[in-house]
């Protein structure tokens, strides 16, 4: 910014629903700045990690097979997050999800059918070519052809108010922007070690749980602003800081950006083992996609924060490949003893295991029969003796991908203080996901939120920098009666 | 009777087991098992779908794929683990490098592969051998010395070079380039067909991989928007000038062919003129060639500096400077036809043309050659039943 002319919307983050909302304003008239706090190679926060989104659809639709009406997509998260959500917009979000993509495409996002691997979402979800950094991509190129300015490694450090309303942002260089309205889509903190060693606090083993968490996404979101809001200016919340996605991912994963490789897929087909040596939970239970997303808190409260899945032969090939190699041994023993876990214990657990087992009609895509008998806990289904070698073992930690503490919202996306909207201050993506999303995760919903919401932030906040300022009292008592609605 | 069954189960082990891989196959085994398991480029082109098909990936296996590539830059820029992320995944660069191996390995006979090495070079040489072979032809032939190089001819240029002598030339070093590249095509095909399924070709999978070829569909990213080159926009101007370039160069290639049946057949001997069928073929194929060149060359130099293999950028440039070199002097020829720059011009053509087939086997030529074998036989592969059964579907 050349720093004279204040711009009329100043979008604060730089992933899908800041580009979203930057999209839309732009579209709408106004003069937008986008500060993206990357570097433009890690630009797009988790954003760049994601493929798809979770689509409402009423019939078969280009690349999504037979429907999948609102209701479904409303029970779906009702059961997600056992009841921790805003039905009203949580069905905005659905609703949305069902018309955005003509928009989406027209700004260069290409879609594809689901992927191979990923076929029990080909009904309920939109898959991006080329995954969320093409769509990142298309959005940042699509940006500047209609003029939006971008700034990268331009990381906000605080926001400057007038009671509720937006002033200016400044810069941890020291450079204040000043804006008619703004958008927060600057992400949750899960990249912010400190905050989340915080949230998550001591367990009773003295350990310090978050210590051994592992970041799937960007490094970038440290949470900043969101802390500042919540802190410093008493933005209304949402969420509980330890509530986040969190999934069982390979030990060896980067700190940051492992992303979707690093997930381990073969927890269902074998057992999964504490630092102890010992089974804690239902391997079986249902379908992996459907139970990926409880594995990471699971993970969690173990000793160390640390299981081992344990497969043998007779799974490999039926689960996606793994990005790192398994660790592999010829007898369990020595399994046991290469994974660094008391060999005594893991023995006793695992001839327990294979004893226990009821191999019927084994199929590892259907709830099948083969279950366990007199184990606690029990396998449910796809339980098998491990017993063929060579066998394998992958140690897992918890992985987060993104945290659900957020600001609350309305369906006019406004940042809200002491229950009143902001009349010009906006918020989108991780920073609000936790209205919808109050804990637990299904695929593809935190991309559907980001663009839903991205949208309608970048739609108010055009209308926001037209409104003179001394109408805005009026046009945020209008807003009002949408939060309440919300709330109802 | 042990001891020979130990000998023989070694002697397979060794065989099997231990095939070394080269730095660049090692380093897209690597990458691979990391898009094995994210797969979101899926959708781009073959290399994709025809990983997801295994779970390791041997010798056989890692040149087939890498000759599925089309280095079109969709998975690089796409990739959310490519460099400066630590995984530093850069499938169109490994994949590059090892069809640069591919080349030389399966070159025929093997000591020639080492011209692959400074290609460049190898085919600037080619063409000065060439040029000199004809001057020195043009001034000896006609045993008026040097003078030879700026006269008009009479009877155009068969009075220079009679026809039989250009054929006498041509054709041996063409047939040869034809046998080498066969010859060095056919170990490829057996080498990795029994990695790719072992079934033997069909009519629909060769007319599937016929009009891959044909339409280059892998430039096209998979949504038709085509794919990219100095940046992360899509363009389909990639594609349109290899069109170019490639039908160009058939034009020509057809325009010499009817020409000789005209000669041998119809006893209707060169030149040709305005609308005879060598003529408009010739003359259509040099524009295009000559357009379609210049056009990638534009693009191979304004290329994203990680597409592709650097060390192969004086392969690429140098190939298209000379079919460059020979559409514009082919063309060029027509316009000093009778004039006394016909002779120095005809030189020039025919070293170039010269340089160009005696390259063939040894230059960027054979990419279309080892491209057109995998994809073969993706389209066979893709028709049998996928080995792997993942449990998520």
């Amino acid at each position: 910014m050349s720093g004279d002319a204040v711009v009329d919307v100043l979008v604060i983050g730089g992933g899908n629903a800041a580009l979203c909302a930057a999209l839309m304003a732009r579209e709408a008239g106004a003069s937008v700045l986008l500060l993206e706090s990357a570097p433009r190679a890690w630009r797009g926060g988790n954003s760049a990690h994601t493929r798809n989104l979770r689509c409402m659809h009423d019939a078969p639709q280009d690349v999504l097979v037979d429907a999948y009406p609102e209701e479904e997509f409303w029970q779906d998260l009702l059961k997600v997050t056992g009841g921790l959500t805003n039905e009203h917009l949580a069905r905005l979000v659905i609703r949305e999800s069902s018309t955005c993509r003509p928009w989406m495409r027209r700004h260069g996002v290409h879609f594809q059918p689901a992927l191979a691997g990923t076929l029990h979402v080909a009904r309920t979800n939109a898959f991006f070519m080329g995954g969320g950094k093409a769509l990142v991509n298309a959005y940042y190129r699509s940006a500047e052809q209609l003029g939006v300015q971008i700034r990268y490694e331009a990381p906000v450090e605080r926001i400057e108010m007038e009671g509720p309303r937006f002033v200016a942002a400044h810069l941890a260089n020291g450079e204040r922007i000043a804006a008619k309205s703004c958008v927060l889509a600057a992400g949750g903190f899960e990249s912010n070690r400190e905050w989340l060693r915080e949230a998550w606090g001591q367990n009773e083993r003295g350990e310090w749980p978050a210590d051994n968490f592992l970041i799937r996404g960007t490094a970038y979101n440290k949470g900043v602003l969101l802390k500042h809001l919540l802190d410093d200016h008493g933005a209304d919340r949402i969420g509980d800081p330890t509530q986040a996605h969190m999934v069982a991912i390979d030990a060896r994963a980067p700190l940051y950006d492992g992303g979707i490789c690093t997930r381990i897929d073969c927890v269902s087909l074998g057992v999964v083992v504490n630092r102890a040596g010992e089974r804690f939970y239902d391997e079986g239970e249902d379908f992996w996609p459907k139970r990926y997303a409880i594995w990471g808190r699971l993970v969690a409260q173990q000793p160390g924060q640390v299981g081992y899945s344990i497969i043998d032969s007779k799974a490999i090939g039926r689960f996606m490949p793994p990005v790192f190699p398994g660790v592999k041994a010829d007898t369990l023993p020595e399994l046991a003893q290469k994974l660094g876990l008391p060999v005594d214990t893991f023995m006793c657990t695992l001839t327990g295991y294979n004893a226990a087992c009821r191999v019927g009609q084994f199929d590892h895509t259907t709830l099948d029969d083969c279950h366990t008998e007199g184990v606690a806990p029990a396998k449910t289904h796809w339980a098998r003796p491990i017993d063929t070698g060579p066998f394998y073992g992958y140690a897992l930690r918890p992985g987060v991908t993104f945290t659900y503490l957020g600001l609350h919202t309305d369906d006019t996306a406004a940042v809200r203080f002491n229950n009143q909207p902001s009349p010009n201050l906006f918020v989108a993506g991780e920073m609000m996901a936790g209205n919808v999303l109050g804990k637990g995760y299904t695929a593809g919903v935190g991309m559907s939120i980001g663009t839903a919401f991205g949208r309608i932030a970048g739609t108010q906040a055009a209308l926001a920098s037209k409104r003179p300022v001394a109408l805005v009292e009026h046009a945020s008592n209008a807003t009002k009666q949408g939060a309440n609605h919300a709330n109802a | 009777m042990q001891t020979l069954e130990a000998l023989t189960r070694d002697a397979r082990a060794l065989a099997n087991g231990d095939i070394v891989l080269s730095a660049p196959e090692t380093e897209v085994a690597r990458q691979l098992q990391i898009c094995n398991a994210c797969r979101y480029c899926e959708g781009f082109c073959a290399v994709f779908p025809a990983m997801t098909r295994r779970l390791e990936f041997g010798k056989a296996d890692i040149h087939f794929i890498a000759n599925l590539c089309h280095n079109c830059g969709a998975c690089l820029h796409a990739c959310q683990y490519a460099p400066p992320h630590e995984f530093a995944v850069n499938i169109p660069q490994a994949m590059a490098q090892v069809r640069g191996q591919t080349y030389a390995d399966y070159a025929w006979p093997p000591a020639l592969g080492q011209l692959y090495q400074r290609n460049g070079l190898t085919l600037a040489l080619a063409l000065v051998a060439g040029l000199t072979l004809f001057l020195l032809l043009a001034v000896v032939l006609h045993g008026q010395g040097i003078a030879a190089l700026w006269q008009a001819p009479v009877g155009g240029f068969y009075g220079i070079f009679p026809h039989n002598l250009l054929v006498g030339l041509f054709a041996p070093v063409f047939l040869f380039a034809v046998l080498a590249l066969g010859l060095g095509v056919r170990r490829f095909w057996r080498d990795v067909t029994p990695a790719t399924s072992g079934a033997p070709l069909s009519a629909p999978a060769t007319a599937e991989a016929t009009d891959a070829v044909l339409r280059l569909k892998y430039l096209d990213g998979g949504h038709g928007d085509g794919c990219h080159n100095e940046d992360d926009a899509y363009t389909l101007s990639r594609r349109r000038m290899h069109h170019l370039t490639f039908y160009g160069f058939m034009l020509c290639f057809a325009a010499t062919s009817v020409a000789t049946l005209y000669h041998y057949l119809l006893a209707l001997p060169a030149p040709y003129d305005l609308p005879s069928l060598p003529k408009l073929l010739g003359g259509i194929g040099g524009v295009s060639l000559a357009v379609g060149t210049a056009g990638l060359w534009r693009l191979n130099l304004r290329r994203h500096p990680q597409h592709g293999d650097a060390a192969q950028k004086p392969m690429d440039r140098a190939f298209i400077a000379l079919l460059f070199l020979t559409a514009t002097s082919g063309l060029a020829l027509w316009a000093v036809r009778g004039t006394a720059g016909l002779p120095l011009l005809l030189c020039l053509h025919l070293g170039a043309v010269m340089a160009l087939f005696a390259t063939m086997p040894y230059g960027k030529f054979a990419h279309g050659i080892f491209r057109t074998a995998s994809l073969l036989r993706h389209a066979v592969e893709k028709r049998q039943p996928n080995p792997i059964g993942l449990g998520a579907d």
